[in-house]
């Protein structure tokens, strides 16, 4: 670095000149704007701002004025140099955003190349249905009970009202366990015919008021074919409280046949007859389909034409049940309900054959992903 | 029970504006649901022809048809010059059957027919090179029951029967419509004309009169003697007797034409009129040729070994329960179920004696079961025949022997026993607004209880109700609330949601059952459910040793398949049963799994005892029955097979391996934040090398996962390694922890070390790992990055590499902390394991 020079006139002094100073700064700002790449702009922020560039010369001079010039032709070139480094910042921002831009238009992919190398897992609908029943009964206030599926011959019928002679007991094609090598007269254990003996358990677990359903598995000694299979899913309903009737059977069932084919769903009583309920009913389901609406219930496949569909069998509970489960019918009354799951599913999806529920190949349940 | 229309017509007066289908939808709506509407819907000139003259033709197709003329009296043409014969006025008709001949009067659908069979029009049409002038009919085509006779196509009714030109239609009884309707158990009396025809008044507001009452009842002794000396099996039996029939005449058509819409058949005329007052009253009844019976009829149990030949040539071997009539020459009947061949009416029959009786329901029950011979008596006499009738059903037969049959009814009747006496009911009058809903006002109530025959008495706020004696349904309180709302109307009954008061949600078990469901779904897997029916030969598929204890099933009295005699006691033979089929129809993808039950004996299974049902079991009651229940947790089961990982263009595939199998179980195990350990076994059907029994902190252990044994996935058809797991779910859900870990984590600076570790080949990883993550209080975790063998590993050994991360809850850690620890880690692992710092 000069030593300060006292002597000369700043005015003699070049680099320091404003006519010069402005001259290198022109040729600064003009490499800055030329520039075109980020390694161009670098090199003209060497050339033109870098530490042997002439303004960076130029401000050693500086020191060499006399106190009385340097204050001025600090300005001149503080300035200059600012003009400069703010054109370096701002062309190396363009640079940068024009060379990323470039660089991501280069790693540019095929977005519709597969992306299947996980395996994709599915839940059964039979499943899902089940739960989704029992969320539509938690949500009212129900909850969800559970039995054994190899099951007390008491529970299964006595309990309900059906009696070792009674003739409804041949309507449902028991599976029977097969008796102890001591106990001649039978097991006394069936495969469940229906979920109903959880009702018996329900009652003599539980104290009333008591609002639960059960879906499960049940058993009929039916080969299996598109249209029957040995074993298959239902879903009870069993309610007992005080002042209970029909009218609160029926604003259940209506209940629920909204909560999962939507709103104007409804269902109708036909009378009909089980052991467990007095009076007994069918319900129907308006067909969700057609609605029975006479413009289309003639061609509806769902429902066959009828614009109603059989959902199932409901009553009220026969005072001997309660007796058995150790329930004042004098003080309680109740409903109860069933129906079938596997036919919901297979009628909502079109499915034609019983079968697909349990062969397990994986392209039935796949569809469905984890819920309906 | 089917109904013919125009028989209930003559019993109940239907404004003739109802039709049948309007008369179906109130039945069924009175508890009588219909199941299908039989017969009618045939209109247009179905017409009786004779065929003048065949003329068959061979067609191209091989075929041969035949080109006749027929006559079809008034429905003639003038002239047909085309067709075979004499040009007679006739129709020239085209058929393709072969079963008649000239002369045979057939039924010839005109132009203009509809039948229903084959819906749509018959019209005159050029077929075969003719212009077939309508369709010589098949019984199928008019829609008529099939016999072997009608089997053969044409029907070709009896010389003589009718003329050409009558209508075919009437002559067939073709326009009568019949309902089928389902009976339910509790309304035996709807198994009979008069019952239906009850309903039907009731259902249309008409008056009733009740076709029993009609019948002349024989006054004073007379009949056939009849000693009951059970009276409990048989509380009234009465016999006429009948003299003088004509066994050559048959039943009138008309009668006939009503059995047979009824659904049985013609056979006689002594049976025909034994079933049309079956039918029409609803009272079975029995005829014995009287020159075949010897002495007094006997009513009484049988002995043990003795048998009888039944009407159907079976001979039977009775037990004491069954209910037998007999005569000085043995057993003659099995009481309601069926008769005896000895007795039975033959063609020279001409003096019958005319049993009705009323049996016991269960013993008849019983005794149909054990024998395993429904019948149309049996069926009515299980579910209760009116016990008040025998004296109207045996006279209505003897009648009819009568009339149709020319014979002479002999004066008086023998009539044993008393009728049971109706129970009458008590109950308030609300009762049935109450439990139905609706508003059911005490005078309907009252109204509708005595025109089902009720004899009905109010008392205050109380009614009483005698049922009336064929109604065997009517026994408690709720069964005329039923029969109340019947009358009111099912469709009435409002509907008002119930407001039940808190429940709490699902359980944890099921929200847990839930949450392993989803974890599982998200590992991929797929949900399968399978039958659980399984047999010896299943479990030896899976290599089952001879002592394993899922080798001992709950087996089933009476399996579908011999081949599957009981129930499953693992998931796997079902998950494997699946993966096959998947594999063989072209899944190289297959994973699978289930949540179920499995069946396992209780070891001192004992018969599940049967209590009354007139109270409540006590607790130790309630016990004893689910002590003899088997054990039937819910399992969770799975089956990998394939690939785990997919190739792709982004990388290569990755198969199956055992490994999969433990993570998903571990997976399963961490959702519901049961700790498990993982530790070498060997059990069926995995492979011995590589499998891992899942072990709770107890020490019990909850299940397996691993490798299925190569030989049993070769066995099943499954290619590569196959990864399979069974765990016990209840066992794993019963040891989920009310409150999960709680998160504990230090904000200071984590220093990581990364050691390895030669070691002997049989010390497990898990064993070094845990030696390691316990070394020292700053070791926040081990992880097992790489496992080596090869160059510069001793024969013997294999290079185990661990990641630790070492921080500590409170402050930075030093150079020397970190030193410390990792010496601790080095020591311990020498100690414990004698490995070696590599």
């Amino acid at each position: 670095m000069s030593a300060p020079n006292s002597d000369y006139d700043p005015v003699e002094v070049t680099p320091l000149h404003p006519d010069e100073v402005a001259r290198v700064t022109r040729e600064a700002l003009e490499a800055v704007a030329a520039a075109s790449t980020l390694a161009d702009l670098k090199q003209a922020r060497l050339d033109h701002a870098g530490d042997r560039s002439p303004l960076a010369l130029a401000n050693r001079e500086i020191g060499a004025l006399p106190p009385q010039a340097r204050k001025e032709a600090g300005q001149r070139i503080g300035q200059a140099r600012g003009e400069v480094n703010r054109a370096v910042a701002a062309r190396t921002e363009e640079l940068e955003a024009v060379e990323s831009a470039a660089q991501l238009a280069a790693e540019t992919v095929d977005v519709t190349l597969p992306v299947d190398r996980e395996v994709v897992g599915a839940r059964h609908p039979i499943t899902t249905i089940q739960e989704l029943v029992g969320d539509i009964f938690v949500a009212m206030g129900w909850e969800v009970a559970e039995g054994p599926e190899v099951e007390a011959e008491w529970l299964n019928f006595d309990a309900m009202n059906l009696g070792p002679d009674h003739p409804a007991r041949t309507m449902q094609d028991t599976f029977w366990v097969a008796a102890e090598d001591d106990a001649p007269e039978g097991s006394g254990k069936v495969l469940r015919t229906h979920t109903s003996p959880v009702q018996a358990r329900s009652m003599l677990t539980r104290t009333p008021p008591i609002y639960v359903v059960c879906p499960g598995r049940v058993y009929r000694t039916d080969e299996a074919d598109a249209t029957h299979m040995p074993v298959f899913h239902q879903v009870e309903g069993l309610a007992i409280d005080e002042g209970l009737s029909m009218a609160h059977l029926k604003g259940t069932l209506d209940h629920f046949a909204q909560a999962v084919y939507g709103d104007g769903m409804t269902t109708r009583f036909r009378p009909s007859y089980f052991p467990f309920t007095e009076p007994s009913a069918e319900v129907d389901l308006l067909c969700y389909v057609c609605h029975n609406d006479p413009a289309q219930v003639g061609s509806c496949r769902t429902c066959g034409g009828e614009g109603w569909i059989e959902w199932g069998g409901c009553g009220v509970v026969n005072p001997r049940v309660l007796v058995a489960c150790g329930v004042d019918p004098e003080r309680y009354s109740g409903f109860a309900f069933g129906m079938g799951l596997d036919r919901t599913v297979t009628s909502r999806y079109d499915i034609a054959d019983l079968r697909d529920l349990w062969d397990g190949d994986v392209r039935f349940t796949e569809p469905f992903g984890v819920g309906l | 029970m089917r109904v013919p229309v125009e028989w209930l017509r003559t019993l109940v007066d239907l404004p003739a504006e109802v039709t049948t289908e309007q008369l179906a939808d109130r039945l069924t709506m009175y508890d009588l649901k219909l199941e299908e509407i039989i017969g009618g819907g045939i209109s247009g000139p179905l017409t009786v022809g004779r065929v003048l003259a065949i003329s068959p033709e061979q067609q191209k197709n091989g075929k041969t048809i035949n080109w006749c003329r027929v006559d079809v009296g008034a429905q003639n043409e003038a002239s047909v010059p085309d067709a075979p014969g004499e040009d007679v006025p006739s129709r020239g008709i085209v058929c393709g059957a072969h079963n008649f001949a000239v002369g045979d009067l057939v039924v010839v659908s005109l132009p203009g027919t509809f039948l229903p069979e084959l819906g749509f029009e018959i019209g005159s049409r050029k077929t075969y090179g003719h212009v077939s002038d309508g369709m010589i009919c098949s019984t199928t085509e008019l829609g008529l029951p099939d016999d072997e006779t009608s089997a053969a196509g044409i029907l070709v009714l009896e010389p003589g029967s009718a003329e050409p030109g009558d209508s075919a239609t009437e002559l067939l009884g073709l326009a009568d419509q019949t309902l089928d309707l389902e009976v339910n158990p509790d309304r035996a009396y709807a198994l009979s004309l008069r019952g239906v025809a009850r309903d039907t008044a009731l259902a249309f507001d008409l008056p009733f009169s009740d076709p029993a009452d009609a019948v002349t009842l024989p006054v004073g002794e007379g009949g056939y003697p009849v000693r009951v000396e059970d009276p409990e099996g048989c509380p009234v039996f009465t016999t006429v007797v009948v003299t003088g029939i004509d066994p050559t005449r048959t039943a009138p058509d008309w009668m006939v034409r009503r059995i047979t819409q009824a659904g049985m058949r013609s056979i006689s005329l002594t049976v025909d009129i034994s079933n049309y007052v079956m039918l029409e009253l609803g009272q079975p009844n029995h005829c014995y040729d009287r020159a075949k019976v010897s002495g007094d009829i006997v009513v009484r149990r049988a002995a043990a070994g003795e048998t009888v030949t039944t009407l159907d040539d079976v001979k039977r071997t009775l037990t004491p329960e069954d209910l037998v009539i007999v005569d000085d020459s043995g057993i003659i009947g099995l009481a309601g179920v069926m008769g005896g061949a000895s007795t039975e009416i033959g063609p020279e029959t001409t003096d019958v004696v005319v049993e009705a009786a009323f049996w016991d329901p269960v013993t008849i029950f019983r005794g149909e079961r054990r024998h395993k011979l429904p019948s149309e008596a049996a069926k009515r006499y299980e579910r209760g025949v009116d016990p008040a009738l025998t004296l109207a059903g045996a006279a209505r037969v003897a009648e009819l022997l009568a009339e149709l049959g020319g014979g002479t009814v002999e004066p008086g009747a023998t009539h044993v026993g008393a009728v049971p006496a109706s129970v009458p009911v008590s109950f308030a009058v609300d009762l049935p607004t109450r439990i139905s809903g609706v508003d059911i006002t005490p005078d309907f109530a009252r109204d509708v209880f005595e025109r089902n025959g009720c004899a009905v008495q109010v008392d205050g706020e109380t009614f009483t109700v005698t049922p009336p004696t064929w109604r065997f349904d009517l026994n408690d309180p709720y069964d005329f609330v039923e029969e109340a709302l019947r009358s009111a109307g099912y469709d009435t009954v409002p509907s008002v949601l119930p407001t039940p008061t808190g429940g709490r949600g699902l359980s944890r078990n099921q929200v847990l059952r839930r949450r392993v469901g989803h974890v599982l779904a998200g590992a991929g897997l797929t949900e399968v459910t399978t039958l659980p029916f399984v047999g010896p030969a299943d479990l030896d598929r899976l290599g089952l040793p001879a002592d394993d204890e899922r080798r001992r099933q709950v087996l089933l009295a009476n399996p579908l398949s011999a081949e599957e005699p009981g129930l499953t006691t693992t998931l796997l033979v079902g998950l494997l049963r699946a993966a096959s089929l998947n594999v063989s129809r072209g899944h190289d993808v297959v994973e699978i799994t289930e949540i179920g039950r499995v069946f396992l004996p209780s070891p001192d299974a004992a018969a599940a005892p049967i209590y009354g049902v007139d109270r409540r079991p006590t607790p130790e009651e309630i016990a004893a029955l689910d002590a003899a229940l088997p054990y039937q947790p819910q399992h969770v089961g799975a089956v990998l097979v394939g690939e785990r990982e997919r190739s792709g263009w982004d990388g290569p595939g990755r198969a199956v391996a055992w490994s999969d199998a433990v993570a998903i179980a571990r997976r399963v195990a961490g959702t519901l934040h049961v700790e498990v350990q993982v530790r070498a076994a060997q059990v069926a059907p995995f492979h011995p090398g590589r499998c891992a029994e899942l072990v709770l902190a107890d020490g019990s252990v909850v299940g397996h996962a691993g490798e299925l044994h190569p030989a049993v996935a070769a066995e099943h058809g499954l290619p590569g390694r196959v990864g399979v797991l069974e765990i016990d779910l209840d066992q794993l859900l019963a040891a989920s922890p009310a409150i999960g870990p709680k998160p504990s984590f230090s904000a200071f600076p984590v220093a990581k070390e990364d050691l390895a570790f030669l070691v002997a080949t049989e010390v497990e990883a898990e064993a070094l790992r845990s030696t390691l993550a316990g070394a020292s209080e700053l070791i926040e975790s081990v992880r097992l990055f790489d496992v080596y063998t090869g160059d510069q590993v001793p024969e013997g050994q294999r290079s185990l590499a661990f990641s630790l991360r070492l921080r500590a809850p409170d402050r930075t850690l030093t150079d020397a902390d970190i030193k410390a620890a990792r010496d601790a880690a080095v020591q311990a692992a020498a100690t414990h394991h004698s490995a070696t710092l590599r």
